[in-house]
């Protein structure tokens, strides 16, 4: 089994605009996607992240006070999963409830530089 | 009026009696058993958060809601801090959604769901109830992690030292531990044996509250009120219906109906025969006879099904002479052949003299006047001393008397077997 990482963007504008209850629901089925992979051993860890950041340029110089990316373009979380190809993979994250939000997920397989 | 202060203590109190038992076993269920300390901190930070809160803003409308949501949110920080840290196991898949910040809500929201909070609660029952753990420390432990009992409050149950209670505690959770026990309802194959050990723990601490020697009515009272709410909460799953149950319920609605007519208000013991049965609990009564209803299913006859009748003969007589003793020498003929104790033996010796008179009985008593073990039970002395006086050899009853006196250690007891003795000495 390899391991692979679904790196999530966008979403942020339409999550913004969500009611409490639509967002229990949502997050519903982040626990059943979730729960499915965690059943079948997949699910290796996976955490949504804040929109605020700091970034480093310039060999560590520069700090700017916000993401590089912006907008559906903007890293919202990410999950890493066992699967067995690449393709695989792809498909696993065709289930991903971010598509709710008009997300896009990436998948990378994680490389173990031997 | 009673002030603020007080009606939160009051409410607290009650609430944490009630729930605090079943918090804890959704948060074991939710750390491990390796961790019940974390989850008795949890609860006991609700407890004090609830304390402070109130105090400003008063009672929230659904008070047990709030207590509830307040474990939950500091189970979630407990989590959050121990996400990467090896004290929780979070390699069941279940679990695993407690460490992604996706799923962490909702996965504890499903813990938290009514239906899993009995499920969790009955499990610890069982957890605690495991047959290799001795049966003072399961009840030492169901007190203080389900019932909310502090250590002291159990020591006195127990009547003995703090200290004690800490070390029956500490060998459970060890056990708990080192065999790696989960809190979990028994499958269907097993479920009869076990259910047997939980419901002989509930039924020792209801007599430790009902028969109990000791003076302080709160801690009896309590012990009952406990008891019957374990019982109850078997009987809300539909797997843990058993008849045996329902028996067992049935007998404490009888026996907890009587109760406020079983002591003078000076705290004497009153004999059956001289209570006031106005005073009975009618509701309870009702609710006993309900309960031994539903007992009747299936073929299952169990000491608690034959110990309910015997009180249900009792509260269903009007007055002590409409006693039917026909139907108890029955039920307790039926005991003794499911387990031959000592104490079921005396009683039948009681209803025989009641029945046939002090010559059957004698007959029935002399079965045992060689057994050593007898001759330890002041039961088995005062048992004869009444025999003993209703043939007219009253120095032989006093004599009786005396020696059951000598064995007893209730003050209640005393007392009554010496009125006895100074209504014969009285009578010459």
């Amino acid at each position: 089994m390899k391991e692979f990482m679904f790196i999530i963007r966008g979403g942020e504008d339409k999550y913004s605009n969500t009611s409490p209850e639509e967002m229990q629901k949502h997050m519903q089925h982040w626990q059943e996607w979730m729960g499915g992979l965690a059943q079948a051993e997949q699910l290796v860890g996976g955490q949504p992240l804040m929109t605020e950041a700091r970034t480093l340029t310039e060999r560590g110089e520069k700090i700017t006070d916000r993401p590089l990316a912006e907008g559906k373009e903007l890293v919202g979380g990410y999950l890493i999963i066992k699967a067995d190809s690449l393709d695989q993979a792809a498909q696993v994250a065709k289930g991903c409830p971010s598509f709710e939000y008009d997300c896009s997920v990436e998948v990378r397989e994680i490389n173990l530089m031997e | 009026m009673e002030n603020r202060e007080e009606r939160i203590d009051h409410t607290l109190n009650h609430l944490f009696r009630q729930e605090s038992g079943k918090m804890v076993s959704v948060l074991i269920k939710i750390f491990g058993t390796e961790n019940i300390e974390l989850a008795e901190d949890v609860v006991q930070d609700a407890l004090i958060k609830a304390l402070e809160t109130w105090k400003y803003r008063g009672i929230p409308d659904n008070p047990r809601a709030w207590l509830y949501r307040t474990a939950k949110n500091r189970a979630i920080d407990v989590i959050r801090r121990n996400k990467y840290s090896q004290v929780i196991d979070f390699s069941d898949p279940e679990k695993q959604l407690l460490t992604s910040g996706y799923t962490l809500a909702s996965t504890m929201d499903n813990y938290w769901q009514e239906q899993h909070i009995k499920d969790d609660f009955l499990g610890m029952m069982y957890a605690c109830c495991h047959p290799d753990i001795s049966q003072e420390n399961q009840i030492t432990f169901i007190l203080k992690s389900l019932c909310g009992f502090s250590t002291k409050e159990v020591a006195r149950s127990f009547l003995c030292s703090e200290d004690t209670i800490s070390k029956r505690l500490y060998r459970t959770k060890e056990y708990f531990r080192k065999h790696k026990i989960r809190p979990e309802i028994p499958a269907l194959g097993k479920i009869s044996s076990r259910t047997l050990t939980v419901l002989s723990a509930i039924y020792l601490m209801f007599n430790e509250g009902y028969n109990s020697t000791h003076a302080d009515q709160l801690i009896r009272k309590d012990l009952i009120t406990q008891a019957m709410l374990l019982c109850r909460s078997l009987l809300s799953v539909e797997r843990t219906q058993l008849p045996e149950v329902y028996a067992l319920m049935a007998l404490m609605c009888f026996h907890t109906a009587r109760i406020e007519s079983r002591l003078t208000e000076e705290g004497e013991l009153i004999l059956l025969a001289k209570q006031d049965r106005a005073r009975w609990n009618k509701e309870l009564i009702q609710s006993g006879e309900h309960y031994l209803n539903q007992a009747a299913f299936g073929n299952v006859l169990t000491t608690y099904h034959l110990e309910a009748a015997i009180a249900y003969q009792h509260c269903s007589a009007k007055k002590y002479e409409d006693t039917n003793w026909e139907e108890i020498l029955e039920c307790y003929e039926l005991l003794l052949k499911i387990a031959n104790d000592p104490v079921v033996f005396l009683n039948r010796c009681l209803v025989i003299l009641e029945l046939k008179g002090p010559e059957e009985a004698s007959k029935a008593l002399e079965k045992v006047k060689d057994n050593k073990l007898m001759d330890k039970y002041y039961i088995y002395h005062a048992t004869l001393g009444e025999i003993q006086q209703r043939l007219g050899k009253t120095d032989k009853a006093i004599a009786c008397y005396k020696k059951a006196i000598q064995l007893t250690q209730s003050k209640q007891e005393k007392r009554l077997l010496n009125d006895k003795i100074d209504t014969i000495v009285n009578s010459r």
